[in-house]
């Protein structure tokens, strides 16, 4: 009597496991055919960068402007949530000494040492934040973009320890309530996933320029990209002393610093 | 045949049997007739030919697999213009392609869900329409 | 086996009872976690990574610490260790569910949670921890728990387990060296970017987990007839000053290159654990509250004769335990935000939902090596005092296994 119960219990166990895989099976095996096409308007490229010229944006633009940080927070429903520990950003303005930390002396110029730079996620090419992902939830497009995916994320947070340059949020709670006027063209996200700056991809994908870029009226963000040689990141770059964010670490950032 | 515990194993049994059989408890008297989804949006009353991206029983056993695929394809492939069984193209997107037409999810969308007792996840994230207003 | 956890003195229950009440209290604070989102712990957008990712860093060193018995015993006969192994082995069951519970409370959206199933990703050290620490912790059940049976029916254990634990000893290694990889891997984290990394992870936990371990016998010995022997306890305090001695040593590495080599990244973390960096220190009382019980541990350990004492072993090992959960169970995780990126010090204090949590799940983890132990302590007073009558009889020893005259079943 007992030698059957227990064949039957391991037997049944495991067709209960087996059973089990079938889900599994069928999410990897994945659905039909979609047919999908690409809107000619697009702007496509292959190393996607933005050139932050500092000059323009300190002497030509006006006092205390934080108009590329509103476009981007207005245009993809960044909340405000109002303290350091819960805050969510995508663009926002640092000293020098935060963003260079490995450039910063004593005696710098008064002119660089006391205005701020803007920082964003620099999408590098060589992204830790992509390679510890343990869901792929983030990753690196083809076109150079270090995309989100808000449906994968399990918030673990391993992307946000591996950023070098703090460029990524976490939703600590629900965002909704601390949105100030919701963009309905825009999903929002929801509590418990990591955000960042996204390269404005769904602007991309209908030919329009990243908000940012557009919203400054100097003309300081210069998008392009970086394999095109007549691109106008090329162009700037050829002409000018650049510098990028913690560049011995390897990341290879994509946002070039004019100064 | 003597039965062991028998005291034990047969209150055991009852209230196993009362608690496995209290969803029908819970919803006794409360059966609903089947959802109707409304199509009465300003959008869709605008529209000279009432169709919409695909024909309706396509949309009523699939419309799950055509969402997550456009998912797929947008946030992991950046493509997002789908081409319909009819030629036509739209714009892959939940809240501004779907919503446009659909604007009433209260009474379109949610009517099916609450009855099928499932709950879609999409709405802490995509803007319903009513909400963003 | 499982029916020799309803058998116990009103100690046991009571325990069992402040267990669960414990568990209860942690469980409703999830509760409120879940609803509100991990606002309600003191994680930041500076250190996103806290209380819960150090006990899951320190626990898998616990775990790991099996080895240090499996090893001697079952590759060079170290004939002393024969009573511990299972002990060692469920230690190491109840520290890695404890791993993956703080894992699971951590997590952002943790109904997503088979995402990492579903989706693997080979170049993320997350996802090689949670194969790892899952086939530990399969392969510890299945051998401590086909071990215990068949030492309590009087046979050899089957012929398929010696194999698994031949796995299971560099599994041990692994699944310290990978979450020790999840950290020494990041380019950005200057306080973690060490090759030393893996390898202090390792010297910790054969520090604090034999430390454990030896708690624990003295404990069993004083309220069960379960006794490990003077000679394995010898053993496993030899086991832990050497590794004490040399994660102090490792400590001191750390501190060399950080302050000879003067650069800033290096010394900034150290100077924010032990003095404090930019006027902040929250964590200082606690490092120095490590630096000297750690120190204290290691001469109480050096000292022969009162490593040999019990009174002055047990408060060396309650040191060891002590310390290196501050070591690892606070400061590592922390202090490798800390400053973040931009330079800047952004502290961090757990919450009370938080540390209820914690406790919670440490109750949770308390409570199934109870149980475990349990059964192991049960069975083994059994056999060997059938094992006894048997000699004194001086007759083969039946396999009778009787519990308040019920047969044991499966």
């Amino acid at each position: 009597m007992k030698m059957h119960r227990r064949s039957f219990l391991r037997i049944g166990g495991v067709c209960a496991l087996g059973l089990g895989f079938l889900p599994a099976v069928k999410v990897l095996a994945g659905s039909g055919q979609s047919r999908v096409a690409d809107d000619p308007n697009a702007l496509t490229g292959n190393r996607w960068a933005m050139v932050v010229d500092m000059k323009k944006c300190w002497e030509a633009g006006k006092r205390d402007c934080a108009d590329c940080i509103a476009a981007c927070h207005q245009t993809h429903n960044v909340p405000d949530i109002g303290n350091i520990k819960d805050e969510i950003k995508w663009i926002w303005q640092e000293p020098f000494d935060n963003t260079f930390p490995d450039l910063k002396h004593e005696y710098m110029a008064e002119g660089i040492k006391r205005r701020s730079f803007i920082v964003m996620c620099n999408h590098c090419d060589n992204a830790p934040c992509t390679r510890v992902c343990p869901t792929g939830a983030t990753f690196k497009r083809r076109d150079g973009i270090v995309v989100m995916d808000y449906h994968r994320c399990i918030g673990c947070r391993y992307c946000m320890a591996g950023c070098p340059y703090g460029a990524r949020s976490f939703n600590f709670r629900d965002p909704r309530p601390f949105i100030a006027e919701i963009n309905k063209k825009y999903p929002t996200r929801e509590k418990g996933v990591v955000e960042k700056c996204s390269f404005c991809e769904d602007r991309l994908a209908f030919g329009q320029l990243p908000a940012c870029v557009e919203a400054c009226e100097e003309k300081a963000l210069i998008f392009g990209d970086l394999a095109d040689p007549n691109s106008e990141v090329r162009k700037i770059l050829r002409s000018g002393y650049s510098i990028r964010r913690k560049p011995d670490l390897g990341t290879e950032p994509k946002i070039y610093y004019l100064v | 045949m003597r039965m062991y515990n028998a005291r034990g194993i047969l209150i055991g049994l009852c209230i196993f049997v009362a608690l496995i059989t209290s969803p029908f408890w819970f919803n006794m008297g409360k059966a609903t007739s089947a959802p109707v989804p409304s199509l009465d949006t300003p959008a869709i009353r605008q529209m000279q030919e009432k169709v919409c991206i695909e024909g309706k029983e396509f949309m009523r056993t699939q419309h799950m697999e055509l969402l997550r695929d456009w998912r797929n394809s947008v946030v992991r492939d950046g493509r997002r213009i789908y081409v319909a069984t009819d030629g036509k193209q739209y714009n892959m997107s939940l809240q501004n392609t779907c919503m446009e037409c659909h604007s009433n999810k209260e009474e379109f969308c949610d009517v099916c869900h609450e009855y099928a007792s499932v709950k879609p996840d999409c709405w802490t994230c995509h803007v319903d329409p009513k909400e963003a207003n | 086996m499982l029916e020799k956890t309803l058998n116990g003195s009103k100690w046991y229950w009571s325990w069992i009872i402040l267990l669960l009440a414990l568990m209860g209290v942690g469980f409703a604070s999830y509760m409120h976690q879940l609803s509100q989102g991990l606002t309600v712990t003191g994680l930041s957008r500076d250190v996103s990574w806290g209380l819960y990712i150090g006990q899951l860093t320190f626990l898998v060193g616990v775990a790991a610490s099996a080895v240090t018995v499996v090893l001697p015993y079952y590759l060079h006969n170290v004939k002393v260790f024969g009573r511990l192994t299972v002990l060692g082995e469920f230690l190491a069951v109840a520290a890695v569910i404890m791993c993956g519970l703080f894992v699971f409370v951590d997590l952002g959206k943790p109904s997503r949670l088979l995402n990492i199933i579903l989706y693997p990703s080979p170049s993320s050290m997350l996802f090689w921890d949670m194969v790892v620490l899952n086939g530990y912790l399969l392969l510890n059940i299945l051998i401590g728990w086909n071990v215990l049976d068949a030492e309590r029916k009087g046979v050899t254990p089957p012929a398929w387990v010696r194999p698994l634990i031949y796995i299971s000893i560099p599994l041990a290694i692994s699944i310290h060296t990978v979450t020790a990889f999840l950290y020494s891997g990041l380019p950005g984290k200057y306080f973690w970017l060490t090759s030393l990394m893996a390898a202090h992870f390792l010297v910790s936990a054969f520090a604090a987990g034999p430390a454990l371990l030896i708690l624990l016998c003295y404990f069993l010995r004083k309220v069960s007839k379960f006794d490990a022997g003077d000679e394995a306890i010898k053993k496993l305090a030899v086991i832990v000053t050497y590794a004490m001695t040399v994660n102090i040593f490792f400590w001191g590495l750390k501190f060399f290159t950080a302050f000879y080599s003067q650069v800033p990244e290096k010394m900034s973390t150290l100077l924010y654990l032990f003095v404090g960096y930019q006027g902040k220190g929250n964590l200082v009382p606690f490092m120095w509250i490590f630096a000297i019980l750690a120190l204290a541990a290691t001469v109480l350990l050096l000292n022969p004769n009162t490593r040999k004492k019990e009174f002055t072993l047990k408060i060396a090992c309650a040191a060891v335990f002590i310390s290196l959960w501050i070591e690892k169970g606070l400061a590592l995780v922390v202090a490798g935000y800390i400053p973040n990126p931009f330079g800047q010090v952004v502290e961090y204090v757990p919450t009370v939902p938080e540390l209820l949590i914690t406790i919670g799940i440490w109750a949770i983890g308390a409570f199934i090596l109870t149980l475990l132990l349990k059964i192991a302590v049960s069975v083994k007073e059994e056999t060997e005092l059938s094992l006894e009558s048997a000699r004194y009889a001086k007759t083969k020893p039946a396999i009778v296994s009787q519990d308040n005259g019920k047969t044991v079943g499966m």
